[in-house]
């Protein structure tokens, strides 16, 4: 029987300001887990910045200090057929700030949910061209506080996300292009009035959608892939937060960053998986790469997976 | 599999529809029905003022006859605007039909929200101190914290009273109809509900008039938008025929004028002052370390200035100083006595394990920084009850008046017992305290949002009985919101709550004795 590759989580979790979006990420590989296949994990990450842009000024904060939000990730990934993925995520996320008063928050974040369906797989070439097509769900699984950034643990909103992948593979080499569109529902803040760019006297927000793109690089084999990780972020409008102003859930979040990852199956461990990952988010003002909103985060991630076969032991 | 695939893709679409369909987020008044008054006050021209001697103190020309030429060529400008409204121009005077006092009341909130906030340090860790006569460069004019906002609220809502007392006496004086009523086969009465109050002059500009005045003291960075807005709500209040131009000139002239007593005096009421020197900040801390008390700090770094702290000597609506003073109350616990450690204790709890229910509490009186603060939340809370009376626009403004005075009345007395009593904070008392909320940048002793909530639940329960029990509910939850936020003490709250009642209490004398009930 051919054993075929499995995976996971890569990491890439959106710190912004808040700690929003501890999102799974396998939905922006295109490694697809095989019928009746299962894989459980854990992943742990550690994100802080120290240095964020008020809009579109950088500054750093005194009385903020270092703000860092970690999280844990339960992720399940199960195969129902070699080509359809069904992926489940659920972050319990903790912040922090090293300086000045404010008390950090913590708890269940955003349950996600994700149909993974690789639609299209053909050799091409020297190597394999996929098409892959995610949805996503993701929802508060709390009534958390969303209304007290940077320690909020995110922002409340109900996605759905719509998700492209076009991944070709040569030999070990592989680069994967994926980008997904994220529809974003009105939240619910505790106050009855706040400012935008003009007062609002409602308790709901409307959330602009957004954009958010990866490429990937690197060499995939069975048991082991290295790569190289961009990633962007855009939201379609928000507002800007006003010099020394709070910022709000519905700003103008953008960034982008570079990273690696690495997945690494241990050898004498059957089906045990180790992921480990570092994101930066960069600025670059002379090619006009700057975050928006956001802090400039470092990101750490490290992970254990464990793949399970539900196929009976005969065949 | 492609069946599957197909019908996710679908499932898919049809949620983000849905979602889709989700983001119309409107304003709660944004769709009110035109202001029906119940009672159009035909006497409030006698009711008393607040700094005019007399309700004719500024002249208002007698109108001329509804027969003349004039008066007919006014008649005939609405008639040839009303031929025309736009779908715009419709929701204009819609918005405005609402309630002129309640559009003008929601537009301060606005600006007061727009500039609260606290200015960047310099690079030598000093701060910079916003300046009146260059509003625009940065920091802004003005930092409209809640000291600076309750003063702001107070002249705009009791210059607008004097406004429309006097309105009210010229329309009782001279009794000309609106347009609508006169020349009924001309013009019509367009999202309004008619009325018998005489329209000469004009409420709606006499408000536009007075208030933009006093806006563009107290934010005078927005002049061209506050008279581009005297403007909107004049051609509304035109179009809708309930006024003519002639009503709507006298009546702006009638209230720019009332505003120029009111920006006398607040040119001299000391508030231009209330930022103090080096030298006051430091003898704040000298005075208490004398009496060998723990003086308060900022929290914040670099150490900021303390917020307004000679605003206690600001002159007041309602209270002379003497008042003021006697309301102070007993000190505080004294920092390392038993009764403080067991209020510093009892933060510490709240603030290690916060309930779901305390952090919505807490934001939801939080009213910090970028917000329209504690005195615009209980404007807020009282323009959202007072929607509900059919009020008259002068009995709008008399209430908004009472409230604000209070409210102004309440920053300043809080303000004295801060200073006086130079109070640390939890933060500062136990450092391992970290707070839900933003730590406000002065002394603890009284809490400034139980001062005013407890001052405006007692002036607004006595204008609304009806809702008194649940004012004073509200008033005890903002106390305490500051309490299990971890920035105040109980004794804080409790306190301040006290102090608010008593200012309170003498907002409603000057309600009993005022004419209006």
């Amino acid at each position: 029987m051919k054993k075929k590759i499995v995976f996971h989580l890569s990491t890439a979790l959106f710190f912004s300001l808040v700690a929003t979006l501890a999102k799974a990420q396998t939905v922006d590989d295109a490694v697809m887990m095989s019928k009746k296949q299962w894989c459980n994990g854990l992943t742990y990450m550690h994100s802080s910045w120290r240095e964020y842009w008020e809009g579109t000024s950088k500054r750093e904060n005194k009385n903020l200090g270092v703000v860092s939000t970690q999280s844990v990730m339960l992720m399940s990934n199960y195969g129902v057929s070699d080509k359809l993925n069904v992926i489940v995520t659920v972050p319990y996320v903790w912040t922090h700030a090293s300086a000045g008063t404010l008390h950090g928050l913590k708890g269940f974040q955003d349950i996600d949910l994700d149909l993974k369906y690789e639609f299209f797989s053909k050799k091409i070439g020297k190597g394999t061209l996929s098409l892959i097509a995610v949805g996503s769900f993701s929802t508060p699984l709390t009534n958390y506080e969303n209304d007290f950034m940077p320690m909020s643990i995110g922002l409340g909103s109900t996605n759905l996300t719509g998700r492209l992948t076009v991944d070709y593979q040569s030999g070990i080499f592989f680069a994967t292009l994926s980008s997904a569109y994220s529809w974003r529902s009105d939240v619910t803040i505790d106050r009855t009035s706040y400012y935008t760019d003009e007062i609002h006297y409602t308790n709901k927000v409307d959330m602009p959608n957004q954009l958010n793109s990866n490429l990937l690089f690197g060499i995939r084999k069975t048991n082991l892939t290295v790569q190289a990780v961009v990633m962007n972020m855009y939201t379609f409008g928000g507002f800007d937060i006003r010099k020394n102003d709070m910022p709000f859930v519905s700003n103008q979040m953008n960034m982008t960053s570079l990273g690696g990852h690495v997945k690494y199956f241990i050898p004498f461990v059957p089906n045990l998986e180790l992921i480990g990952g570092a994101d930066f988010v960069i600025d670059v003002p002379q090619l006009r790469i700057s975050g928006r909103n956001m802090g400039q985060s470092s990101t750490y991630t490290a992970g254990l997976y464990y793949v399970l076969s539900m196929k009976k032991s005969k065949k | 599999m492609k069946n599957i695939f197909i019908s996710f893709s679908v499932l898919v679409g049809l949620m983000m529809t849905a979602t889709g369909c989700q983001k119309d987020v409107s304003n709660r008044t944004s769709n009110l029905p035109a202001l029906q008054t119940g009672n159009t006050d035909p006497n409030a021209g006698s009711w008393k003022l607040v700094l005019m001697s007399r309700p004719d103190s500024f002249a208002v020309a007698a109108p001329v006859a509804t027969t003349s030429p004039l008066y007919i060529a006014d008649l005939f400008e609405i008639k040839a605007l009303q031929q025309n409204i736009t779908k715009d121009q419709a929701n204009t005077i819609k918005y405005w039909a609402a309630g002129g006092m309640l559009r003008w009341n929601e537009i301060m909130r606005g600006l007061v929200a727009k500039y609260n906030l606290p200015p960047v340090q310099n690079p030598d860790g000093t701060y910079p101190i916003p300046n009146a006569n260059n509003p625009l460069a940065y920091p802004l004019f003005p930092f409209s914290n809640p000291p600076y906002a309750a003063r702001a609220y107070s002249y705009v809502s009791a210059a607008q009273y004097d406004a429309l007392v006097a309105c009210w006496f010229y329309k009782a004086k001279y009794n000309r109809p609106a347009p609508y009523v006169v020349a009924d086969t001309v013009v019509s009465a367009k999202f309004i509900n008619k009325t018998d109050l005489p329209s000469y002059p004009s409420e709606a500009s006499v408000m536009a008039g007075v208030t933009a005045e006093m806006m563009k003291l107290l934010f005078p960075g927005e002049i061209a938008n506050i008279e581009a807005l005297l403007q909107q709500q004049e051609l509304a209040t035109i179009m809708s025929g309930a006024a003519t131009r002639a009503d709507i000139t006298a009546g702006e002239a009638l209230g720019r004028q009332v505003a120029e007593l009111f920006i006398t005096r607040a040119r001299g009421d000391n508030a231009g002052k209330a930022v103090g020197t080096p030298t006051d900040w430091s003898n704040f801390i000298t005075i208490q370390t004398n009496q060998g008390l723990t003086p308060w700090f900022s929290l914040e770094t670099p150490k900021r200035p303390p917020m307004l702290p000679l605003f206690y000597k600001v002159k007041g609506f309602l209270l002379d100083s003497a008042t003021v003073v006697s309301l102070r109350p007993d000190p505080p616990p004294a920092v390392g006595s038993d009764q403080m450690n067991k209020d510093v204790a009892e933060v510490s709890g709240y603030v290690n394990n916060p309930t779901r229910d305390n952090l919505h509490i807490v934001q939801y009186w939080a009213d910090g920084v970028g917000t329209y603060t504690p005195p615009g939340h209980w404007n807020a809370i009282a323009a959202e009850d007072f929607i509900k009376q059919n009020y008259s626009e002068v009995r709008w403004a008399r209430n908004l008046a009472l409230l604000n005075m209070t409210l102004m009345d309440a920053a300043i007395v809080c303000w004295d017992i801060k200073y006086h009593f130079f109070n640390p904070r939890p933060s500062q008392v136990d450092p391992s305290i970290k707070t839900l909320t933003g730590v406000p940048n002065f002394p603890a002793y009284v809490s400034g949002h139980s001062v005013f909530s407890g001052s405006a639940s007692t002036i607004l329960g006595y204008l609304i009985p009806a809702n008194a029990a649940k004012y004073t509910a509200m008033a005890s939850e903002a106390a305490m919101s500051r309490l299990v936020g971890g920035i105040h003490y109980r004794t804080d709250c409790e306190v301040g709550i006290s102090v608010g009642n008593n200012v309170g209490s003498h907002a409603i004398l000057r309600a009993q004795n005022d004419g209006a009930n």
